[in-house]
């Protein structure tokens, strides 16, 4: 999701409001953008009150996209933000461009298109205000939705004129006039989540909380080996159960990311469908699944770290450099597999009718789940309907729509509309797992401390032969531009278990490995983790760009955010206590330069706990709403520091974890205090959904190191694992 | 069965067993409060039963039967419910919103018994109650605003 090109052409069409009033629509060509605003609902519209209606066209799953892409649209129309209305947009990619959430790509895909459509909007009402004022357009402003002519201090606003400027000629968007950053007046300003006042009512606008007349309940029994067949059920004794509409089964037909062989139960409630299902006796053949052990993938690992790996990288000469070094540091890595646990369970209500199929998810990728139900259930795509409901969280687990062609396909076969709802169980035996990985690296240190070799084998997983889904093992860019000589190798262990992306998938692993290796190889060399780095900055070649992992990796924007976290953590002046330590970290990801500094402590038992963690982080120009944007920086490094404690393991193919005790997220008394603060730095504004994630976890680790010696070279980190030695 | 839900009276035949959170939201309607992981580890369904915060996914509804079920439908109108919400608002705590329904009823029965909650009665209420969006920060905060004592996080740094 990371490598996603960013650049969009984008047309814009205007027509008149039914009853009066201006409405402009957007497409990808200038008769999509026509027959868009020919409708009259889209993309910005502009009532006789005033009201102005702006469409969100990303899902929103917490990441605050429904609030942030219209301020940006608002900003440049020049309206008052409590004039704004907020709707979903219908998912419909040929009139809004790509709608999906992921790879914080929302913000650098949209923030120009936006601001000039926004621009264009303006630029129609000052024309329209300057033809019913008789005046020069150049003697007008825009203020609030209101068009202002100084000199005679007359106003006209925007519903007034709506009608009028709809039938202003378009300018072109690429000339028109932007606004000046510095005289912005919502970009930049703290503004709360436009359905947040639903949230705390308990308004039904969760993907769950969605009633569809006629609907029934619906839960599966899929199997607990990914591909596992149906062997027998006991469908004829569920049937009897109280509150069971209908039993049947579905085949599976090998597609990855769809269905799979299950038993499907439609009830008069949720409650009834559950209970019935935990009378369920079903045999499975899951002969599959045997390979497939943790402790098996390990030894396999092990085996294949020994040798050598796949070429990915080679720049300079490695071995020659090692040979030459005057010493050498190697350390073997482990990750585990981790879930993604969005709060809200997987759901989806499918109605089925003989006009097309209409669909109700809580989806990151409802474009991607419209053509999977089309293919599935063999119907054109335009006769399938998904609408975009809040998610309650994503994390990537939302790329997937299993949940939601399972409900089309569980519909069409009972014959009513079905809510299809997954337990907590189901969705950690069920999920596209954030893949472990396994690695060795070495790393050579010249005669004056400096770094002249890197070399690392990844070991991670495939599916086919060929790399699994979210399991690459792509370069660490800091090494790769920093280091002289510098080797990537990779090698796969065949897999059965599905894996996915998981919020900045890779980074989220391959952060720790290297960030927590280079601290070892500063320790090495003699050298604070800040000054290593510097130094390493400071005497980096022209290297190649930190290719797969966006665009080039921009050495000085690290330099300033590392600057900038020494002072503010007080790195140079920190005194930590007996069992206490600091630990620095920094990623690049997304777009996004992230530093940071943790301060733990960690008691004689093993136990450890986070008490304070300084983010500095770099995301462009402009820091569009900040109320999103820092909260999302510190939902990042809580949930961070919560991967480190997570595992999923797997006997026989089947996860071993089943719910939350088994996968502990952090808690209110767990959270520490976060110092968060942005660089402004000249660059378009980028995302911010994952890249202050990926460093934290190293930043953790290496500040235990400093406070016990230990080093965390395998996660998940255990109390048992520091008790020996803190 | 009879039950009063929001000062609102309820005569339903219900299957005893029937836990409360699908009673309240398949039988009766009130979807606010959320269904997170069925064995009481999450909090997103908390509710209160006579004004004590119960997880209603392990609560049969034959355990409740005629007492007062308060859900985050109706708890704006206690005093301790409508200042949360306020402060949940003007802190902006919510990312994705989800678990927000049983944050905010466990925060209303600890401002009841606790009217000016220091960091560690926060710290013991909430512990039961996660966010898989981590806004904890945010939640404390607004707790605090809503109780009008000082915002700054006193734990240790």
């Amino acid at each position: 999701m990371d490598d996603v090109k960013i650049s969009r052409r984008l047309f814009v069409s205007a027509a008149v409001l039914a009853g009066g009033g201006f409405v402009m629509g957007f497409g990808a060509s200038p008769s999509e953008a026509q027959s868009a605003a020919a409708r009259l609902t889209d993309y910005v519209a502009v009532a006789p009150d005033g009201t102005v209606t702006i469409r969100a066209k990303n899902p929103e799953v917490g990441q605050g996209v429904k609030t942030m892409l219209p301020m940006i649209i608002a900003e440049e129309m020049d309206v008052d933000w409590a004039q704004v209305r907020v709707e979903t947009a219908p998912v419909d990619e040929k009139t809004y461009g790509p709608q999906f959430a992921g790879g914080s790509l929302t913000t650098p895909m949209n923030y120009e298109t936006m601001r000039r459509a926004g621009a264009a909007a303006r630029a129609m009402f000052l024309q329209a205000g300057a033809e019913a004022l008789k005046v020069p357009v150049a003697e007008l402003s825009a203020v609030k939705g209101t068009v202002v002519h100084k000199a005679s201090g007359k106003k006209l606003s925007y519903g007034t004129l709506a009608t009028a400027a709809a039938k202003v000629p378009v300018p072109d968007l690429k000339t028109v006039a932007l606004k000046d950053p510095k005289t912005f007046t919502l970009i930049g300003q703290f503004k709360g989540g436009v359905d947040s006042p639903k949230i705390v009512r308990g308004a039904p606008i969760f993907g769950i909380d969605t009633v569809v007349p006629g609907m029934k309940y619906a839960i599966l029994a899929k199997p607990p080996v990914y591909g596992a067949k149906l062997k027998s059920a006991n469908l004829d004794d569920i049937r009897k159960l109280p509150g069971v509409a209908q039993v049947f089964t579905l085949e599976g037909k090998g597609d990855f990311h769809g269905i799979q062989d299950c038993v499907a139960i439609v009830a008069d409630q949720w409650w009834y469908a559950k209970s019935a299902r935990d009378q369920l006796d079903i045999v499975w053949d899951e002969a599959i699944g045997v390979p497939h052990d943790t402790a098996t993938y390990a030894a396999q690992a092990e085996t294949l770290l020994t040798g050598s790996g796949e070429p990915i990288r080679d720049k300079g000469d490695v071995r020659t450099a090692l040979a030459a070094a005057a010493k050498t540091v190697e350390a073997v890595y482990e990750t585990p597999f981790i879930p993604h646990v969005p709060l809200e369970p997987q759901n989806c209500t499918a109605r089925v009718t003989a006009d097309g199929i209409e669909i109700w998810a809580p989806t990151q990728s409802p474009g991607g789940g419209r053509r999977l139900v089309a293919q599935t259930l063999g119907v054109p795509e335009e006769k399938v309907t998904v609408h975009m409901v809040r998610g309650g969280g994503g994390f990537g687990r939302r790329l997937e729509n299993d949940y939601m062609v399972e409900a089309a396909a569980v519909a069409q076969k009972a014959g009513v509309p079905v809510k299809l709802l997954w337990t907590r169980e189901d969705d950690i035996a069920y999920d596209y797992f954030r893949p472990g990985n396994y690695h060795r690296l070495r790393a050579g240190l010249d005669g004056a401390g400096g770094l002249s070799a890197y070399q690392a084998h990844g070991v991670t997983f495939a599916r086919g032969g060929k790399t699994a889904q979210g399991a690459g093992i792509t370069p660490d860019g800091f090494a790769q531009i920093t280091v002289p000589n510098y080797r990537l190798e990779q090698s796969l262990i065949e897999t059965l278990v599905p894996t996915g992306y998981l919020r900045a998938p890779s980074s989220n692993s391959l952060a720790y490995v290297h960030e927590c290796f280079l601290d070892e190889v500063a320790h090495a060399a003699g050298k604070d983790p800040f000054d290593f780095r510097l130094h390493l900055i400071e005497t980096a070649g022209k290297g190649p760009a930190a290719e797969g992992r966006g665009p080039d990796y921009d050495l000085k924007r690290l330099k300033v955010i590392l600057d900038t976290l020494r002072t503010r953590s007080g790195w140079d002046r920190r005194k930590p206590a007996a069992g206490e330590g600091f630990g620095l970290a920094t990623y690049f990801s997304h777009r996004g330069y992230f530093a940071e500094v943790a301060k733990v402590r960690v008691s004689p038992d093993g136990t450890w706990r986070v008490l304070k963690v300084w983010v500095v982080g770099d995301v462009g120009s402009q820091i569009i709403n900040p109320a999103g944007a820092i909260n999302q920086v510190e939902g990042s490094v809580i949930d961070g520091i919560g991967e480190l404690r997570q595992a999923i393991t797997f006997d026989k193919g089947r996860a071993v974890q089943g719910n939350f005790h088994e996968v502990p997220l952090m808690r209110m008394s767990e959270a520490p205090h976060i110092d968060t603060h942005f660089v402004l730095s000249d660059n378009p504004p980028t995302g911010l959904g994952e890249p202050a994630l990926p460093p934290v976890i190293p930043a953790v680790c290496n500040a235990i190191f400093a406070a016990t010696g230990v080093r965390v070279r395998k996660l998940p980190l255990t109390p048992e694992a520091l008790a020996k030695k803190a | 069965m009879k039950f009063t839900i929001n000062g609102k009276a309820y005569d339903q035949d219900v299957p005893e067993d029937m836990p409360l959170l699908w009673a309240l939201r398949d039988t009766f309607g009130l979807v606010g409060t959320k269904f997170g992981c069925g064995i009481a580890q999450c909090g997103a369904c908390t509710v209160h039963v006579d004004g004590t915060p119960v997880r209603a996914c392990i609560t049969p509804v034959g355990a409740v039967e005629g007492e007062a079920v308060t859900t985050i439908e109706g708890i704006g109108q206690t005093k301790e419910g409508k200042a949360l919400q306020a402060a949940w608002l003007e802190v902006d705590v919510m990312q994705c919103g989800y678990c927000q329904a049983g944050q905010i009823m466990t925060a209303a029965a600890l401002l009841k018994e606790t009217p000016k909650p220091t960091d560690a009665d926060i710290d013991v209420a909430m512990d039961g109650n996660l966010c898989r969006c981590a806004t904890y920060t945010r939640i404390r905060a607004a707790i605090k605003k809503a109780a009008g004592v000082a915002l700054a996080d006193t734990r240790e740094a």
